[in-house]
């Protein structure tokens, strides 16, 4: 657990590592919004290409990139599942009398299910999770609904709540493993016993966890205090985040690639989703 | 026999990332019994890594760690085919073997961290019953004490700690930071650990508060004859408390021997980035300007007999002449 900020941010040097952070929430969002354009085996296929041309430039090892994607295998099953039988069409697969029937058109959705998700969960991760550090992906958020500020929404506020609480989770969590350590030492056994015996072994570690998190927001409370932290208003900032022009080509790219797909849309090819 | 034994122990935080770390490599060290034994490094030399794998909270990448010889995270298999051999063992058929192995090394597990006691750095923040007497009695509960002998064990670690018996009743967060110390330092104590292993025990407190930690710490070793392993970055209270000194450094032992040898190459010791002792600096400075005062000096003790003895020899010389 030791070192491992929260999130996975990969530490690397890419394309996407440079980029605005904003720059990159408007990506991401361009990018899911492209992936519901799909709707034939074309797009889909560009679809495919454009996520394999993100994994290579994010140039983050395939193999931590796959463990973003294991959370949802049980969803890439379960809806392909369900696609696969519950879809009825015109090419009938398997034998009349089979109480299941699958149908080509099943197969097809199922493909173009999964592969949705995958992109989803892919490009999200690249453009925010892995290249982004947490406090930056705060910040850009900040920056991005500062509009918001004028109807009266405490932005800013929001904002810091957020870096806080993801500041606080590596060293809450290191804090947890020292206390469960400092317990076991003392004979605590957390894995063996009935639920409820288990349940009251958490009480040795919950204790002191809250009392050294509050203890912890008191301290910080004040020391904020003490640098005259009053909220956002007339705050400026250390870094302040500036578009670059490779942010706005990046940008102008996929929106480019969304209309591409819209065009590829219209050709007829095999199949395409009703 | 040593008591503990580190065997070509290497340990490595969050392998094959890149937030892959070498806290101890290839370290082989011998813990004499009945000693206290001070460990002392720069901040990320390995120190509590290494006091983690004495009582099996971490298990090394690499290596052995033998407690009287045995190795304390033995696999089944590890063990089986020796074991086998024993008496004990050697009536019953196979399987009822096995199963008594399996048994025992659970319960050689399970006990281990009540014969190897770890106190924890700052363990006052381990504490969590609503009273001191709970808290102080949650080690020896665990070990499936009987109450009574649970209530003789907190009374005697309690009292001595130095701990008011009508400070038991009390809630452990009520207490002074020097008196939480104490309390979590006899939750320790009352299971009677042979091996007790102490993580910078006195941080943070005042001088009086270190002296009145440590003295309690030797006193249960030569109450005991139990083996005593101190982490900590003063040279001073090593040279104040310790038999033996372990140096370590980049993860591994630089020096290891007895104190007044490990502490004879002090110059050697500076360049690890550790603390030497005041008096010791003023006694290399003195020599340095023809002052032949000993160069072994690292409390202020010491400091003060040595410099007694040059007075009187001075005194004595001074005579002489006339």
């Amino acid at each position: 657990m030791k070192g491992i900020s929260f999130g996975q941010y990969y530490p690397a040097s890419s394309v996407f590592h440079r980029m605005d952070p904003r720059a990159k929430i408007i990506l991401a969002v361009l990018y899911i919004v492209s992936t519901f354009l799909c709707k034939n085996v074309l797009s889909f296929a560009a679809l495919t290409i454009s996520a394999l041309l993100l994994v290579i430039l994010s140039r983050i090892p395939l193999r931590i990139m796959l463990r973003s994607l294991r959370p949802i295998l049980f969803i890439v099953v379960f809806t392909s599942a369900i696609n696969i039988f519950a879809t009825r069409g015109a090419h009938r697969l398997t034998p009349e009398h089979w109480w299941l029937a699958i149908y080509e058109e099943g197969l097809w959705n199922a493909l173009f299910m999964v592969l949705r998700i995958v992109c989803l969960i892919l490009s999200t991760s690249i453009f925010l999770t892995y290249t982004t550090t947490p406090v930056s992906l705060a910040n850009a958020l900040e920056r991005l609904l500062s509009p918001l500020k004028r109807i009266k929404i405490p932005v800013h506020d929001f904002a810091m709540m957020m870096t806080i609480a993801l500041r606080f989770i590596p060293t809450l969590s290191e804090e947890t493993e020292k206390i469960m350590n400092a317990q076991k030492a003392r004979g605590a056994n957390f894995t063996t016993g009935s639920l409820f015996a288990r349940a009251k072994a958490l009480i040795p570690i919950l204790v002191p966890l809250f009392v050294s998190a509050f203890n912890r927001a008191f301290e910080l409370a004040t020391a904020m205090e003490c640098r005259c932290y009053h909220g956002g208003e007339g705050r400026t900032q250390l870094n302040v985040l500036h578009y670059r022009a490779s942010d706005f080509v990046a940008i102008l790219l996929l929106v480019g690639f969304g209309v591409g797909l819209w065009f590829l849309n219209r050709v007829d090819f095999l199949y395409r989703l009703g | 026999m040593d008591k503990i034994y580190l065997e070509n122990i290497r340990y490595v935080y969050s392998p094959d990332t890149p937030f892959e770390q070498v806290a101890l490599d290839d370290v082989t060290l011998g813990i004499r019994k009945g000693c206290i034994t001070g460990i002392i490094g720069h901040t990320g030399s390995g120190k509590s890594t290494m006091m983690q794998l004495l009582n099996g909270l971490a298990k090394p990448t690499d290596g052995r760690v033998l407690l009287d010889g045995f190795d304390i995270n033995s696999t089944f298999d590890d063990v089986f085919d020796a074991w086998r051999e024993r008496e004990e063992y050697a009536k019953l058929s196979k399987r009822a073997a096995k199963k008594e192995i399996r048994g025992q090394l659970a319960e050689l597990r399970r006990t281990l961290c009540f014969r190897v006691g770890l106190v924890m750095q700052y363990p006052e923040y381990q504490l969590f019953e609503e009273t001191v007497y709970k808290d102080i009695a949650f080690g020896p509960a665990n070990m499936g004490l009987e109450e009574d002998e649970i209530r003789a064990r907190v009374l005697e670690a309690a009292a001595f700690t130095g701990l008011d018996e009508a400070l038991l009743d009390q809630s452990p967060f009520d207490l002074s930071g020097g008196q939480k110390r104490r309390v979590a330092l006899a939750g320790i104590l009352a299971m009677r650990p042979e091996v007790l292993v102490l993580d910078e025990p006195a941080a943070g407190l005042d001088p009086r508060g270190r002296k009145m930690i440590f003295e309690r710490v030797c006193d249960y070793q030569r109450n005991t004859g139990s083996t005593v392993l101190i982490v900590s970055h003063s040279m001073e209270d090593m040279a104040r408390y310790c038999d033996d000194v372990v140096v370590l450094k980049d993860a591994k032992v630089l020096m290891h021997g007895e104190m007044n040898e490990v502490f004879s190459h002090i110059s050697e010791l500076s360049d690890t980035g550790l603390d030497i002792p005041q008096v010791t600096r003023l006694a290399l400075a003195l020599r340095e300007r023809g002052v032949p005062i000993s160069e072994n000096i690292y409390t202020v003790e010491d400091a003060t007999k040595a410099l007694r003895a040059l007075f009187s020899q001075q005194k004595d010389g001074k005579e002489a002449s006339v």
